[in-house]
């Protein structure tokens, strides 16, 4: 059963795996530089690391990008624990109370022809005003708040709350890396030159205070190289190029063919832009300039690759996308005159395509709420492939499952499932698929009205053949009847919404797989905003 | 940018600095750092921030995500009426909470977040945005016998479904009329 989830994701974890191993090994190997080097020994010295026990998928990007997120959070606050420590341990090494081999080392570069080894001067000051005075330390602090306001307002609740202020806030990424380039610049960490470790033998002359001016001439200590710049500079180069790539997009003209206001305030455009190919399942960045010159909203695409025209179905749902509805004439606004419409700018496609459904010859396809979108797209294209072209299709079955609240939304949506019923059974394939329509949100009313008109041919609500279930769909029944009828093939399972939904499904998809390999397997896959 | 509840992202900013003014007060205090008294008051302040802020408030336009256990903390917090209510007292109040911990390098992040969150505070009460708790719905107590639009009024044997009138046909479903034509005037109960 486990084996299932394992091969599904096997590419994915093998990638996470090598760059925790790499992020791990690079790791280690610092630590272990800082302290076996020669030359930082006298730097551990200060710091007190002999003293006391404590001597610290292209398409996955979003979830790569948090995990970064987090892995940065992370280390950042074991950095600033670590340098909150070395700071009060190299304030205290100027303290008259300090003796021994430390007070000499922090009273290195007091006279001439010395260099320093401790950044921290004098004891008559406080750790505060030495980090305000370093580079590192205001850096430090600067980038430290860009980093939490970005992580405040990235989460799940504030990005429903207002996208705007997440997309704005985030911004502040520009801060955070230039500040951590020049974060090293000020070099407070020193090691000892390596002319100087010639001349001063470490292991002798560490026990000899007092041949220090005989036989061990005084170390000579350098700041260290900044190399932080080294690890951003290759990622900011790459976003540099996309950006780039973004404006050189925004640039291009967009054509718009068609627009049509659907029932509850959904707006379907369909653009043609030159060299624009897509795949099922992709996405598109979307900018109007009229309404906001710096934001770029993700929609995912509606039509199928094998129309000469790409779509779009936008609800408003927030400030932009309701300015946006208003511009294009929506609900009730006097119609528009194709040269009175706002400009658009779109980027794209991005994201999996979902093209992997016409591998298997059965195919499931669950799409939850909003989650229809992608599907839209997929069934459209499925009807192209393989019901109106005569070529050969390996996928000869699509079960497709609708679950939803309120129909309202997606009235559009049931449109084109009326619409591929009547075409496919033209063709003699209505059989091809079969859809089963959930609604979760019906209440007594409804259920009346339903129970009445139960025994029409066509269903009530949305006018399909196929009827409308109330409720939750039984996922037991569905997979164990879909295993039923296709007792020994591989069974693709599509899926678009909620990740409790997805849940479910995986657990299914194992459930229902027979252990002999030449039963019927399903094989999970899910498409996620 | 117009419609955003500043409040909301203040809460988050609010948290975030209470958690860490918690940790850089246990970081001075365990490291015994010069002035660790200020990290043992870090991390009182923190606490207090924490507690103040983890019951998120209600959102006046859409359904607002409850934090994990919330409600207990929100009855505490409602208790304290126009104190909590109003974000110019918290703006202040965190302003206040922020400025001691500032003089301990190892808690002047934590000053600087929660100055930070003060700000945005103060922005939201300026735009009339004020704290009320989520409360949960009250439960609806199923009425017996509710559902039952009208008792049949006459005795069995009474004519089967097919006879009976067949409701309007644009109505999402208002169900119309007893059971059987009646003979006198019987009044519709309508739910």
């Amino acid at each position: 059963m486990m084996g299932c989830w394992v091969l599904n994701e096997s590419l994915s974890i093998v990638l996470v795996l090598s760059w925790l191993g790499v992020n791990l090994y690079l790791f280690i190997d610092t630590f272990y530089w800082y302290e076996e080097e020669e030359s930082f020994l006298y730097t551990r010295v200060i710091l007190g690391c002999f003293r006391g026990p404590w001597r610290r998928q292209l398409d996955k990007n979003l979830k790569f990008h948090k995990l970064v997120a987090y892995g940065i959070v992370i280390n950042a606050t074991i950095h600033i624990v670590a340098h909150l420590f070395n700071l009060e341990h190299y304030h205290w090494s100027q303290s008259p109370e300090a003796e021994g081999l430390v007070a000499a080392l922090s009273k290195l570069g007091d006279t001439p022809n010395e260099t320093y080894l401790n950044p921290i001067r004098t004891f008559h000051t406080n750790t505060i005003a030495e980090l305000l005075t370093t580079i590192a330390g205001i850096t430090g602090l600067l980038i430290s708040l860009a980093l939490i306001l970005i992580m405040t307002s990235s989460t799940e609740f504030i990005r429903q709350v207002s996208y705007e202020l997440f997309w704005y806030t985030h911004h502040v990424f520009i801060i955070f890396f230039i500040g951590l380039a020049i974060h090293g610049a000020g070099r407070i960490v020193r090691g000892q030159t390596p002319e100087s470790l010639l001349l001063h033998n470490i292991t002798f002359c560490r026990d000899h205070l007092e041949e220090w001016q005989a036989q061990c001439p005084v170390p000579q200590f350098s700041g260290k190289e900044p190399s932080a710049w080294k690890w951003v500079l290759g990622p900011m180069v790459l976003y540099a190029c996309e950006r780039i790539i973004r404006f050189w997009r925004f640039q291009q003209e967009v054509i718009i063919t068609k627009v049509v206001s659907h029932p509850s305030g959904v707006l379907e455009l369909c653009m043609k832009k030159r060299d624009f190919k897509m795949a099922p399942g992709q996405y598109v960045l979307i900018q109007c300039p009229s309404i906001s010159t710096l934001e770029w909203h993700p929609f995912t695409l509606t039509s199928a690759p094998q129309e000469d025209f790409f779509s779009v179905h936008i609800r408003a749902a927030g400030d932009w996308t309701e300015a946006l509805c208003k511009a294009f004439g929506v609900e009730g606004q006097p119609l528009k005159e194709p040269w009175s419409l706002p400009r658009l700018a779109v980027d794209g496609p991005f994201g999996a395509a979902l093209t992997d459904v016409f591998h298997y010859p059965v195919s499931m396809c669950i799409a939850a709420g909003i989650g229809v979108t992608p599907f839209a797209a997929l069934l459209k294209s499925i009807w192209y492939q393989c019901c109106e072209a005569q070529t050969q299709c390996k996928l000869n079955k699509v079960y497709f499952y609708w679950i939803c609240r309120d129909p309202g939304a997606f009235e559009w949506f049931a449109d084109l499932l009326l619409s591929l019923e009547t075409k496919m059974s033209e063709q003699g394939q209505a059989h091809f698929l079969s859809y089963h329509i959930f609604l979760t949100g019906w209440d007594e009313n409804q259920a009346f009205h339903i129970a009445l008109h139960w025994d029409e041919n066509a269903d009530v609500i949305t006018g399909l053949r196929q009827k409308t279930f109330y409720g939750r769909p039984n996922w037991n029944h569905e997979f164990q009847q879909v295993a039923f009828s296709h007792p020994s093939s591989n069974i693709g399972v599509f899926f678009c919404g909620p990740k409790a939904l997805s849940k479910i499904l995986q657990r299914m998809c194992r459930v229902y797989s027979s252990a002999d390999p030449r039963g019927v397997h399903f094989y999970y896959n899910r498409e996620s905003f | 940018m117009g419609q955003i509840e500043w409040a909301m992202w203040a809460n988050e900013q609010a948290l975030a600095s209470g958690l860490i003014l918690i940790t850089g007060g246990i970081v001075a205090t365990a490291g015994q750092f010069t002035q660790w008294y200020l990290g043992a008051y870090s991390i009182a302040a923190g606490v207090l921030v924490c507690l103040l802020e983890y019951p998120r408030g209600k959102r006046t336009k859409g359904s607002t995500m409850e934090r994990c256990g919330q409600k207990y903390l929100t009855r505490v917090v409602k208790l304290f009426g126009p104190l909590t209510r109003n974000y110019y007292i918290r703006a202040f109040l965190h302003l206040g909470l922020a400025v001691p911990a500032g003089f301990l390098l190892a808690t002047i992040l934590g000053t600087a977040c929660l100055a930070i969150a003060s700000g945005i505070y103060l922005l939201a009460a300026i735009r009339g945005e004020q704290w009320s708790p989520i409360e949960p719905k009250p439960k609806e107590r199923p009425q017996i016998g509710g559902t039952i639009k009208q008792p049949p009024s006459n005795p069995p044997p009474r004519p089967p479904a097919e006879a009976r009138k067949k409701p309007s046909e644009e109505a999402a479903g208002i169900p119309t009329g007893g059971p059987q034509e009646n003979p006198m005037p019987v009044n519709d109960e309508v739910v």
